[in-house]
Protein backbone atom coordinates (compact mmCIF):
# COMPACT_ATOMS: atom_id res chain seq x y z
CA UNK A 1 0.00 0.00 0.00
CA UNK A 2 1.32 3.40 -0.97
CA UNK A 3 0.66 6.12 1.58
CA UNK A 4 -1.02 9.01 -0.24
CA UNK A 5 -2.89 12.22 0.58
CA UNK A 6 -5.51 13.44 -1.91
CA UNK A 7 -5.86 17.20 -2.02
CA UNK A 8 -7.87 19.56 -4.17
CA UNK A 9 -5.99 21.64 -6.75
CA UNK A 10 -9.10 23.62 -7.59
CA UNK A 11 -12.39 22.21 -8.87
CA UNK A 12 -10.92 20.51 -11.93
CA UNK A 13 -7.67 19.04 -10.66
CA UNK A 14 -6.35 17.15 -7.67
CA UNK A 15 -2.91 16.39 -6.30
CA UNK A 16 -1.88 13.06 -4.82
CA UNK A 17 0.96 13.68 -2.39
CA UNK A 18 3.31 10.92 -1.31
CA UNK A 19 5.45 13.02 1.01
CA UNK A 20 7.29 16.34 1.30
CA UNK A 21 10.83 15.14 0.58
CA UNK A 22 12.94 14.72 -2.52
CA UNK A 23 13.34 10.97 -2.84
CA UNK A 24 13.85 8.67 -5.78
CA UNK A 25 11.44 6.16 -4.30
CA UNK A 26 8.56 8.65 -4.01
CA UNK A 27 9.32 10.17 -7.41
CA UNK A 28 9.21 6.72 -9.02
CA UNK A 29 5.66 6.35 -7.69
CA UNK A 30 4.73 9.84 -8.94
CA UNK A 31 6.10 9.22 -12.45
CA UNK A 32 4.64 5.70 -12.70
CA UNK A 33 1.18 6.94 -11.66
CA UNK A 34 1.34 9.83 -14.10
CA UNK A 35 2.49 7.55 -16.94
CA UNK A 36 -0.24 5.03 -16.16
CA UNK A 37 -2.96 7.70 -16.28
CA UNK A 38 -1.54 9.25 -19.46
CA UNK A 39 -1.25 5.90 -21.26
CA UNK A 40 -4.62 4.60 -20.10
CA UNK A 41 -6.78 7.66 -19.38
CA UNK A 42 -10.20 7.61 -17.68
CA UNK A 43 -13.10 9.48 -19.33
CA UNK A 44 -12.62 13.20 -18.69
CA UNK A 45 -8.86 12.93 -18.03
CA UNK A 46 -7.02 15.96 -19.41
CA UNK A 47 -3.43 15.54 -18.27
CA UNK A 48 -1.21 14.61 -15.41
CA UNK A 49 1.87 16.29 -13.93
CA UNK A 50 4.37 14.33 -11.87
CA UNK A 51 6.50 16.36 -9.45
CA UNK A 52 9.11 15.43 -6.79
CA UNK A 53 6.72 13.50 -4.57
CA UNK A 54 3.28 14.11 -6.04
CA UNK A 55 1.12 13.53 -9.08
CA UNK A 56 -1.44 16.11 -10.13
CA UNK A 57 -4.38 15.11 -12.29
CA UNK A 58 -6.37 17.58 -14.39
CA UNK A 59 -9.86 16.63 -15.54
CA UNK A 60 -13.00 17.91 -17.23
CA UNK A 61 -15.72 18.24 -14.59
CA UNK A 62 -18.62 17.72 -16.99
CA UNK A 63 -17.20 14.64 -18.68
CA UNK A 64 -16.24 13.00 -15.37
CA UNK A 65 -19.68 13.72 -13.90
CA UNK A 66 -21.45 12.30 -16.95
CA UNK A 67 -19.25 9.18 -16.97
CA UNK A 68 -19.45 8.42 -13.24
CA UNK A 69 -23.01 9.30 -12.29
CA UNK A 70 -23.03 7.03 -9.24
CA UNK A 71 -20.40 9.13 -7.46
CA UNK A 72 -21.36 12.36 -5.66
CA UNK A 73 -18.99 14.66 -7.55
CA UNK A 74 -16.07 14.71 -9.99
CA UNK A 75 -13.50 15.12 -7.22
CA UNK A 76 -14.75 11.97 -5.51
CA UNK A 77 -14.87 10.10 -8.83
CA UNK A 78 -11.34 11.04 -9.85
CA UNK A 79 -10.00 10.38 -6.34
CA UNK A 80 -11.48 6.92 -6.45
CA UNK A 81 -10.17 6.21 -9.98
CA UNK A 82 -6.70 7.40 -9.09
CA UNK A 83 -6.67 5.49 -5.80
CA UNK A 84 -7.58 2.32 -7.63
CA UNK A 85 -4.82 2.98 -10.19
CA UNK A 86 -2.37 3.57 -7.37
CA UNK A 87 -3.28 0.26 -5.72
CA UNK A 88 -2.59 -1.58 -8.97
CA UNK A 89 0.51 0.43 -9.83
CA UNK A 90 3.61 -1.41 -10.99
CA UNK A 91 6.27 1.02 -9.82
CA UNK A 92 9.07 -1.30 -10.92
CA UNK A 93 8.00 -0.98 -14.57
CA UNK A 94 10.24 1.84 -15.68
CA UNK A 95 8.35 2.57 -18.89
CA UNK A 96 10.52 4.08 -21.59
CA UNK A 97 12.93 5.97 -19.36
CA UNK A 98 16.29 6.59 -20.99
CA UNK A 99 19.84 7.50 -19.99
CA UNK A 100 20.98 10.66 -21.76
CA UNK A 101 24.60 11.76 -21.90
CA UNK A 102 25.00 15.54 -21.94
CA UNK A 103 28.35 17.15 -22.85
CA UNK A 104 29.04 20.26 -20.80
CA UNK A 105 31.72 22.91 -20.99
CA UNK A 106 32.88 23.99 -17.54
CA UNK A 107 35.13 26.86 -18.68
CA UNK A 108 34.98 30.23 -16.91
CA UNK A 109 32.60 31.82 -19.41
CA UNK A 110 30.17 28.86 -19.43
CA UNK A 111 30.27 28.31 -15.68
CA UNK A 112 30.72 31.65 -13.94
CA UNK A 113 29.65 30.26 -10.54
CA UNK A 114 31.92 27.21 -10.50
CA UNK A 115 34.32 29.40 -8.53
CA UNK A 116 31.67 29.83 -5.81
CA UNK A 117 31.01 26.08 -5.69
CA UNK A 118 34.73 25.46 -5.47
CA UNK A 119 35.23 28.02 -2.69
CA UNK A 120 32.29 26.83 -0.61
CA UNK A 121 33.30 23.20 -0.88
CA UNK A 122 37.01 23.88 -0.42
CA UNK A 123 37.64 21.70 -3.48
CA UNK A 124 39.65 22.65 -6.55
CA UNK A 125 37.58 23.31 -9.69
CA UNK A 126 38.59 20.03 -11.31
CA UNK A 127 37.66 18.02 -8.23
CA UNK A 128 34.26 19.72 -8.07
CA UNK A 129 33.70 18.93 -11.77
CA UNK A 130 34.71 15.30 -11.21
CA UNK A 131 32.21 14.99 -8.37
CA UNK A 132 29.48 16.65 -10.45
CA UNK A 133 30.07 14.42 -13.50
CA UNK A 134 30.54 11.33 -11.34
CA UNK A 135 26.84 11.11 -10.47
CA UNK A 136 23.97 9.86 -12.61
CA UNK A 137 21.02 12.19 -12.05
CA UNK A 138 17.34 11.43 -12.15
CA UNK A 139 14.93 13.84 -13.85
CA UNK A 140 12.40 14.29 -11.04
CA UNK A 141 10.16 16.72 -12.86
CA UNK A 142 9.97 19.47 -15.47
CA UNK A 143 8.76 22.98 -14.78
CA UNK A 144 9.70 26.67 -14.64
CA UNK A 145 10.41 26.80 -18.41
CA UNK A 146 9.41 24.50 -21.26
CA UNK A 147 11.85 21.59 -20.95
CA UNK A 148 13.56 22.76 -17.72
CA UNK A 149 14.43 19.59 -15.81
CA UNK A 150 14.77 19.41 -12.04
CA UNK A 151 17.37 16.70 -11.43
CA UNK A 152 19.09 15.21 -8.42
CA UNK A 153 20.69 14.57 -6.28
CA UNK A 154 23.87 16.61 -6.32
CA UNK A 155 26.63 15.26 -4.05
CA UNK A 156 26.50 17.02 -0.67
CA UNK A 157 30.11 18.14 -0.99
CA UNK A 158 29.28 20.45 -3.90
CA UNK A 159 25.66 21.29 -3.03
CA UNK A 160 25.36 25.10 -3.13
CA UNK A 161 22.33 27.27 -2.33
CA UNK A 162 20.73 29.55 -4.91
CA UNK A 163 22.14 33.02 -5.48
CA UNK A 164 20.63 35.68 -3.24
CA UNK A 165 19.91 37.87 -6.23
CA UNK A 166 18.86 36.04 -9.40
CA UNK A 167 20.59 36.90 -12.65
CA UNK A 168 18.52 38.92 -15.08
CA UNK A 169 19.56 36.60 -17.89
CA UNK A 170 20.95 33.09 -17.74
CA UNK A 171 22.05 31.88 -21.20
CA UNK A 172 20.27 28.96 -22.81
CA UNK A 173 21.98 25.62 -22.10
CA UNK A 174 23.36 26.76 -18.74
CA UNK A 175 23.77 23.98 -16.17
CA UNK A 176 22.95 25.12 -12.66
CA UNK A 177 23.00 23.91 -9.08
CA UNK A 178 20.45 24.86 -6.41
CA UNK A 179 21.06 23.01 -3.16
CA UNK A 180 21.13 19.33 -4.09
CA UNK A 181 19.25 19.93 -7.34
CA UNK A 182 20.74 20.44 -10.76
CA UNK A 183 19.02 21.63 -13.90
CA UNK A 184 19.58 22.84 -17.44
CA UNK A 185 18.13 26.17 -18.62
CA UNK A 186 16.31 25.03 -21.73
CA UNK A 187 15.88 28.66 -22.82
CA UNK A 188 17.54 31.95 -21.90
CA UNK A 189 15.75 33.20 -18.81
CA UNK A 190 16.18 35.08 -15.55
CA UNK A 191 17.39 32.62 -12.92
CA UNK A 192 18.94 32.21 -9.50
CA UNK A 193 20.76 28.88 -9.75
CA UNK A 194 24.57 28.71 -9.49
CA UNK A 195 25.73 28.30 -13.09
CA UNK A 196 28.63 25.84 -13.35
CA UNK A 197 28.68 25.03 -17.07
CA UNK A 198 26.86 25.09 -20.37
CA UNK A 199 25.74 22.50 -22.90
CA UNK A 200 25.12 22.89 -26.61
CA UNK A 201 22.50 20.13 -26.51
CA UNK A 202 19.02 21.46 -27.32
CA UNK A 203 16.76 20.66 -24.36
CA UNK A 204 13.71 22.19 -26.01
CA UNK A 205 13.01 22.10 -29.75
CA UNK A 206 9.49 23.48 -30.17
CA UNK A 207 8.95 22.11 -33.66
CA UNK A 208 9.71 18.49 -32.78
CA UNK A 209 6.73 16.27 -32.17
CA UNK A 210 8.11 15.80 -28.64
CA UNK A 211 9.69 19.21 -28.02
CA UNK A 212 11.51 18.30 -24.80
CA UNK A 213 14.60 16.06 -24.76
CA UNK A 214 14.02 14.89 -21.20
CA UNK A 215 10.98 13.63 -19.42
CA UNK A 216 10.31 12.79 -15.78
CA UNK A 217 12.03 9.53 -14.85
CA UNK A 218 14.87 9.86 -17.38
CA UNK A 219 18.49 9.61 -16.23
CA UNK A 220 21.23 12.06 -17.12
CA UNK A 221 25.01 11.77 -17.09
CA UNK A 222 27.02 14.95 -17.64
CA UNK A 223 30.38 14.60 -19.37
CA UNK A 224 32.98 17.31 -19.76
CA UNK A 225 33.37 18.59 -23.31
CA UNK A 226 36.41 20.67 -22.40
CA UNK A 227 39.70 19.77 -24.09
CA UNK B 1 -9.50 38.05 -46.37
CA UNK B 2 -7.98 39.41 -43.23
CA UNK B 3 -7.79 41.96 -40.50
CA UNK B 4 -5.00 44.52 -40.40
CA UNK B 5 -3.55 45.68 -37.10
CA UNK B 6 -3.31 49.42 -37.63
CA UNK B 7 -2.26 50.14 -34.05
CA UNK B 8 -1.15 47.19 -31.92
CA UNK B 9 -2.40 48.19 -28.46
CA UNK B 10 -0.39 47.54 -25.31
CA UNK B 11 -0.75 43.75 -25.34
CA UNK B 12 -2.73 41.99 -28.03
CA UNK B 13 -2.28 38.25 -28.52
CA UNK B 14 -4.02 35.33 -30.17
CA UNK B 15 -5.47 32.96 -27.56
CA UNK B 16 -7.86 30.05 -27.30
CA UNK B 17 -8.94 27.90 -24.36
CA UNK B 18 -5.39 26.66 -23.83
CA UNK B 19 -2.83 24.01 -24.61
CA UNK B 20 -3.36 20.79 -22.72
CA UNK B 21 -1.24 17.67 -22.36
CA UNK B 22 2.18 19.34 -22.13
CA UNK B 23 2.26 20.58 -18.55
CA UNK B 24 4.45 17.66 -17.54
CA UNK B 25 7.12 19.07 -19.87
CA UNK B 26 6.94 22.49 -18.25
CA UNK B 27 4.75 23.91 -21.04
CA UNK B 28 1.87 25.84 -19.48
CA UNK B 29 -1.66 25.82 -20.87
CA UNK B 30 -1.81 29.58 -21.49
CA UNK B 31 -5.06 30.55 -23.16
CA UNK B 32 -7.50 33.36 -22.50
CA UNK B 33 -7.61 35.04 -19.08
CA UNK B 34 -11.41 35.06 -19.32
CA UNK B 35 -12.51 31.62 -20.55
CA UNK B 36 -16.24 32.44 -20.36
CA UNK B 37 -15.88 35.40 -22.74
CA UNK B 38 -14.07 33.25 -25.32
CA UNK B 39 -16.62 30.44 -25.07
CA UNK B 40 -19.66 32.71 -25.15
CA UNK B 41 -18.75 34.80 -28.18
CA UNK B 42 -17.59 31.75 -30.12
CA UNK B 43 -20.85 29.98 -29.33
CA UNK B 44 -22.76 33.10 -30.38
CA UNK B 45 -21.03 33.00 -33.76
CA UNK B 46 -21.59 29.26 -34.18
CA UNK B 47 -17.87 28.53 -33.74
CA UNK B 48 -16.27 25.84 -31.65
CA UNK B 49 -15.93 27.26 -28.14
CA UNK B 50 -12.16 26.84 -28.34
CA UNK B 51 -11.83 28.79 -31.61
CA UNK B 52 -9.03 31.39 -31.57
CA UNK B 53 -9.81 34.93 -30.43
CA UNK B 54 -7.80 38.12 -30.04
CA UNK B 55 -7.18 39.11 -26.43
CA UNK B 56 -6.80 42.87 -26.11
CA UNK B 57 -5.72 45.04 -23.18
CA UNK B 58 -6.22 48.78 -22.82
CA UNK B 59 -4.92 50.83 -24.63
CA UNK B 60 -6.42 48.47 -27.17
CA UNK B 61 -5.56 48.00 -30.85
CA UNK B 62 -7.09 49.65 -33.86
CA UNK B 63 -8.13 47.04 -36.37
CA UNK B 64 -9.14 47.34 -40.01
CA UNK B 65 -11.41 44.67 -41.48
CA UNK B 66 -10.17 44.20 -45.04
CA UNK B 67 -13.13 42.04 -45.91
CA UNK B 68 -16.68 41.92 -44.70
CA UNK B 69 -17.04 39.56 -41.78
CA UNK B 70 -19.39 38.60 -39.01
CA UNK B 71 -17.71 39.12 -35.64
CA UNK B 72 -18.39 39.61 -31.94
CA UNK B 73 -16.76 41.27 -28.94
CA UNK B 74 -16.80 39.86 -25.44
CA UNK B 75 -15.20 40.44 -22.05
CA UNK B 76 -14.22 43.93 -20.99
CA UNK B 77 -16.18 46.95 -22.18
CA UNK B 78 -13.49 49.07 -23.80
CA UNK B 79 -16.03 51.40 -25.45
CA UNK B 80 -15.73 50.00 -28.97
CA UNK B 81 -16.61 51.88 -32.11
CA UNK B 82 -16.79 50.73 -35.71
CA UNK B 83 -16.20 53.64 -38.07
CA UNK B 84 -17.13 55.92 -35.19
CA UNK B 85 -20.43 54.19 -34.43
CA UNK B 86 -20.83 52.75 -30.91
CA UNK B 87 -20.64 48.96 -30.78
CA UNK B 88 -21.95 46.83 -27.93
CA UNK B 89 -20.11 43.95 -26.33
CA UNK B 90 -21.71 40.46 -26.47
CA UNK B 91 -23.47 40.82 -29.80
CA UNK B 92 -22.65 39.93 -33.39
CA UNK B 93 -21.83 42.67 -35.85
CA UNK B 94 -20.97 42.78 -39.53
CA UNK B 95 -18.25 44.88 -40.97
CA UNK B 96 -17.89 46.39 -44.40
CA UNK B 97 -14.54 46.08 -46.20
CA UNK B 98 -12.35 48.82 -44.80
CA UNK B 99 -14.28 49.21 -41.55
CA UNK B 100 -12.15 50.26 -38.60
CA UNK B 101 -12.65 48.93 -35.08
CA UNK B 102 -11.29 51.17 -32.34
CA UNK B 103 -11.60 51.26 -28.55
CA UNK B 104 -11.99 54.58 -26.84
CA UNK B 105 -12.16 53.96 -23.11
CA UNK B 106 -12.28 51.46 -20.28
CA UNK B 107 -15.66 50.99 -18.65
CA UNK B 108 -15.45 47.61 -16.97
CA UNK B 109 -12.82 44.88 -17.08
CA UNK B 110 -9.34 44.79 -18.52
CA UNK B 111 -9.42 42.27 -21.38
CA UNK B 112 -11.63 42.43 -24.44
CA UNK B 113 -11.99 39.61 -26.93
CA UNK B 114 -12.66 39.63 -30.65
CA UNK B 115 -13.90 36.53 -32.46
CA UNK B 116 -14.88 36.17 -36.11
CA UNK B 117 -17.28 33.68 -37.58
CA UNK B 118 -15.26 30.69 -38.82
CA UNK B 119 -12.21 31.74 -36.83
CA UNK B 120 -8.82 33.25 -37.53
CA UNK B 121 -6.16 31.48 -39.61
CA UNK B 122 -3.37 31.28 -37.04
CA UNK B 123 -0.56 28.92 -36.09
CA UNK B 124 -1.27 25.99 -33.84
CA UNK B 125 1.39 24.45 -31.62
CA UNK B 126 0.86 21.30 -29.55
CA UNK B 127 -2.85 21.42 -30.25
CA UNK B 128 -3.51 25.07 -29.47
CA UNK B 129 -3.21 28.47 -31.10
CA UNK B 130 -2.61 30.24 -27.77
CA UNK B 131 0.41 32.50 -27.93
CA UNK B 132 3.25 31.13 -25.80
CA UNK B 133 5.58 34.12 -25.54
CA UNK B 134 8.32 32.08 -23.82
CA UNK B 135 8.42 29.28 -26.39
CA UNK B 136 7.63 31.77 -29.17
CA UNK B 137 5.03 29.48 -30.66
CA UNK B 138 1.30 29.59 -31.37
CA UNK B 139 -0.93 32.38 -32.66
CA UNK B 140 1.11 34.74 -34.79
CA UNK B 141 4.72 33.47 -34.58
CA UNK B 142 4.32 33.15 -30.82
CA UNK B 143 4.47 36.89 -30.29
CA UNK B 144 2.23 39.82 -29.46
CA UNK B 145 0.63 41.55 -32.43
CA UNK B 146 2.41 44.51 -33.97
CA UNK B 147 1.48 47.33 -36.29
CA UNK B 148 1.02 46.09 -39.84
CA UNK B 149 0.27 42.47 -38.90
CA UNK B 150 -2.43 40.75 -40.90
CA UNK B 151 -4.47 37.81 -39.67
CA UNK B 152 -6.53 35.92 -42.20
CA UNK B 153 -9.91 34.25 -41.75
CA UNK B 154 -10.07 30.49 -41.69
CA UNK B 155 -13.32 30.15 -43.50
CA UNK B 156 -14.33 31.93 -46.72
CA UNK B 157 -17.89 31.87 -45.37
CA UNK B 158 -17.14 34.25 -42.53
CA UNK B 159 -19.84 36.50 -43.82
CA UNK B 160 -23.14 34.71 -43.88
CA UNK B 161 -26.74 34.87 -42.96
CA UNK B 162 -26.25 35.40 -39.22
CA UNK B 163 -28.58 38.29 -38.53
CA UNK B 164 -27.17 41.52 -37.22
CA UNK B 165 -27.26 41.97 -33.49
CA UNK B 166 -27.74 38.48 -32.21
CA UNK B 167 -26.87 39.10 -28.60
CA UNK B 168 -26.09 37.09 -25.52
CA UNK B 169 -28.78 37.23 -22.84
CA UNK B 170 -27.61 39.41 -19.95
CA UNK B 171 -28.08 36.60 -17.43
CA UNK B 172 -25.41 34.52 -19.18
CA UNK B 173 -22.77 37.25 -19.01
CA UNK B 174 -20.25 36.98 -16.14
CA UNK B 175 -20.88 39.47 -13.31
CA UNK B 176 -17.68 41.42 -13.77
CA UNK B 177 -16.68 43.84 -11.04
CA UNK B 178 -13.62 45.86 -10.10
CA UNK B 179 -14.01 44.40 -6.60
CA UNK B 180 -15.47 40.89 -6.99
CA UNK B 181 -15.92 38.32 -4.27
CA UNK B 182 -14.70 35.08 -5.81
CA UNK B 183 -15.30 31.60 -4.57
CA UNK B 184 -12.36 29.37 -3.70
CA UNK B 185 -11.72 25.82 -2.61
CA UNK B 186 -9.20 25.32 0.21
CA UNK B 187 -5.73 24.32 -0.97
CA UNK B 188 -3.24 21.91 0.55
CA UNK B 189 -1.81 24.44 3.02
CA UNK B 190 -5.08 26.20 3.91
CA UNK B 191 -4.94 24.46 7.28
CA UNK B 192 -1.59 26.12 8.02
CA UNK B 193 -3.19 29.58 8.19
CA UNK B 194 -3.14 30.97 11.72
CA UNK B 195 -6.57 31.90 13.11
CA UNK B 196 -5.88 35.58 12.47
CA UNK B 197 -4.53 34.89 8.96
CA UNK B 198 -7.65 32.95 8.12
CA UNK B 199 -9.79 35.90 9.16
CA UNK B 200 -7.68 38.19 6.99
CA UNK B 201 -7.73 35.82 4.02
CA UNK B 202 -11.49 35.34 4.06
CA UNK B 203 -12.57 38.63 5.60
CA UNK B 204 -10.60 41.40 3.91
CA UNK B 205 -10.03 42.73 0.41
CA UNK B 206 -6.75 42.42 -1.45
CA UNK B 207 -5.58 44.91 -4.03
CA UNK B 208 -4.23 43.79 -7.39
CA UNK B 209 -0.78 45.40 -7.49
CA UNK B 210 1.05 46.91 -10.41
CA UNK B 211 3.17 43.73 -10.48
CA UNK B 212 0.46 41.84 -12.29
CA UNK B 213 0.41 40.28 -15.73
CA UNK B 214 -0.83 37.21 -17.59
CA UNK B 215 1.39 35.00 -15.40
CA UNK B 216 -0.03 36.14 -12.10
CA UNK B 217 -1.23 38.98 -9.91
CA UNK B 218 0.71 40.08 -6.86
CA UNK B 219 -1.94 41.02 -4.28
CA UNK B 220 -1.37 43.52 -1.51
CA UNK B 221 -3.16 43.31 1.79
CA UNK B 222 -2.63 42.57 5.44
CA UNK B 223 0.18 40.08 6.15
CA UNK B 224 -0.86 36.44 5.97
CA UNK B 225 0.98 34.24 8.47
CA UNK B 226 1.28 30.49 8.40
CA UNK B 227 1.84 28.30 11.42
CA UNK B 228 4.13 26.00 9.46
CA UNK B 229 7.06 27.81 7.89
CA UNK B 230 8.83 24.66 6.71
CA UNK B 231 10.36 24.29 3.26
CA UNK B 232 8.12 22.83 0.60
CA UNK B 233 9.05 20.84 -2.45
CA UNK B 234 7.53 21.88 -5.77
CA UNK B 235 4.36 20.43 -7.23
CA UNK B 236 1.88 21.36 -9.94
CA UNK B 237 -0.10 24.59 -9.62
CA UNK B 238 -2.99 25.88 -11.70
CA UNK B 239 -4.80 28.93 -13.08
CA UNK B 240 -6.54 30.33 -10.00
CA UNK B 241 -4.09 28.97 -7.41
CA UNK B 242 -3.51 31.43 -4.54
CA UNK B 243 -0.06 31.06 -3.00
CA UNK B 244 1.46 32.77 0.01
CA UNK B 245 4.92 34.21 -0.70
CA UNK B 246 7.76 34.46 1.85
CA UNK B 247 6.92 38.16 2.37
CA UNK B 248 3.47 37.10 3.70
CA UNK B 249 1.68 38.51 0.65
CA UNK B 250 -0.42 36.59 -1.84
CA UNK B 251 0.06 35.77 -5.49
CA UNK B 252 -2.84 34.70 -7.66
CA UNK B 253 -1.69 32.53 -10.57
CA UNK B 254 -3.19 33.38 -13.95
CA UNK B 255 -3.32 31.80 -17.42
CA UNK B 256 0.42 31.99 -18.18
CA UNK B 257 1.48 30.64 -14.76
CA UNK B 258 4.47 28.32 -14.49
CA UNK B 259 3.41 24.69 -14.34
CA UNK B 260 4.91 24.00 -10.90
CA UNK B 261 5.55 25.97 -7.74
CA UNK B 262 6.85 25.54 -4.23
CA UNK B 263 4.97 28.16 -2.20
CA UNK B 264 2.10 27.25 0.15
CA UNK B 265 -1.15 26.71 -1.75
CA UNK B 266 -3.81 28.44 0.31
CA UNK B 267 -6.75 28.10 -2.05
CA UNK B 268 -7.87 27.84 -5.66
CA UNK B 269 -10.41 30.05 -7.41
CA UNK B 270 -13.21 27.89 -8.83
CA UNK B 271 -13.51 27.56 -12.62
CA UNK B 272 -16.79 29.46 -12.72
CA UNK B 273 -15.17 32.55 -11.17
CA UNK B 274 -11.96 32.57 -13.25
CA UNK B 275 -13.53 35.14 -15.65
CA UNK B 276 -14.00 37.52 -12.70
CA UNK B 277 -10.31 37.45 -11.80
CA UNK B 278 -9.34 37.32 -15.47
CA UNK B 279 -10.83 40.78 -15.90
CA UNK B 280 -8.98 42.44 -13.01
CA UNK B 281 -6.19 44.97 -13.40
CA UNK B 282 -3.88 46.95 -11.13
CA UNK B 283 -5.80 48.89 -8.49
CA UNK B 284 -8.80 46.54 -8.53
CA UNK B 285 -9.79 44.66 -5.39
CA UNK B 286 -10.67 41.03 -4.79
CA UNK B 287 -12.07 39.12 -1.82
CA UNK B 288 -12.25 35.36 -1.29
CA UNK B 289 -15.12 33.25 -0.09
CA UNK B 290 -14.83 29.52 0.66
CA UNK B 291 -17.21 27.21 -1.17
CA UNK B 292 -17.68 23.48 -1.56
CA UNK B 293 -16.58 21.07 -4.29
CA UNK B 294 -20.26 20.41 -5.07
CA UNK B 295 -21.10 24.08 -5.58
CA UNK B 296 -17.95 24.64 -7.67
CA UNK B 297 -18.74 21.71 -9.95
CA UNK B 298 -22.43 22.60 -10.27
CA UNK B 299 -21.55 26.18 -11.24
CA UNK B 300 -19.14 24.91 -13.90
CA UNK B 301 -21.88 22.68 -15.30
CA UNK B 302 -24.32 25.60 -15.33
CA UNK B 303 -21.99 27.49 -17.70
CA UNK B 304 -21.87 24.40 -19.91
CA UNK B 305 -25.68 24.31 -19.97
CA UNK B 306 -25.88 28.00 -20.82
CA UNK B 307 -23.47 27.52 -23.69
CA UNK B 308 -25.49 24.62 -25.03
CA UNK B 309 -28.59 26.78 -24.84
CA UNK B 310 -26.82 29.65 -26.58
CA UNK B 311 -25.48 27.40 -29.34
CA UNK B 312 -28.94 26.02 -30.00
CA UNK B 313 -30.38 29.55 -30.01
CA UNK B 314 -27.84 31.08 -32.37
CA UNK B 315 -28.11 28.13 -34.74
CA UNK B 316 -31.86 28.54 -34.86
CA UNK B 317 -31.63 32.26 -35.54
CA UNK B 318 -28.94 31.97 -38.18
CA UNK B 319 -30.58 29.17 -40.15
CA UNK B 320 -30.33 28.35 -42.99
CA UNK B 321 -26.59 27.95 -42.68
Amino acid sequence: MIDARFISLGDSALTVEFGNVISIELNEIAVALSDSLTNDPFPGFIESVPAYASTSVFYDIGEVRRSFKNLPNAFAAVSSLVKQRLDELDVAAKGDSKLVEIPVSFDKESGPDLEIVSERSGLPRDAAIDIFTGTIYRVFMLGFLPGFSYMGEVDERIATPRKNTPRALVPKGSVGIAGRQTGIYSLASPGGWQIIGRTAVEMFTPDYESPCLLKPGDLVRFVSSDP
Amino acid sequence: MSILIQRPGILTTVQDLGRYGSRRFGINPGGVMDPAACRLINALLGNEESESVLEMHFPAPQIVFEKEVCAALGGADLVARVDGEPLSVWQTFRTKPGSTLAFTGKNLGNRAYLAVKGGFAVERWLGSSSTNLVAQRGGLSGRRLEEGDRIGFRSPGSYDSTPIEVRISPWMIPRYSSAPIVRVLPGAEFGDLTGRAREIFLGTEFEVSIKSDRMGYRLSGEAIELSNQGEMISSAVSFGTIQCLPDNQLILLMADHQTTGGYPRLAHVISHDLPLIGQLGPGDKVAFHITTVEEAEDLDLSLERNLKFLRAGSKFESAPN
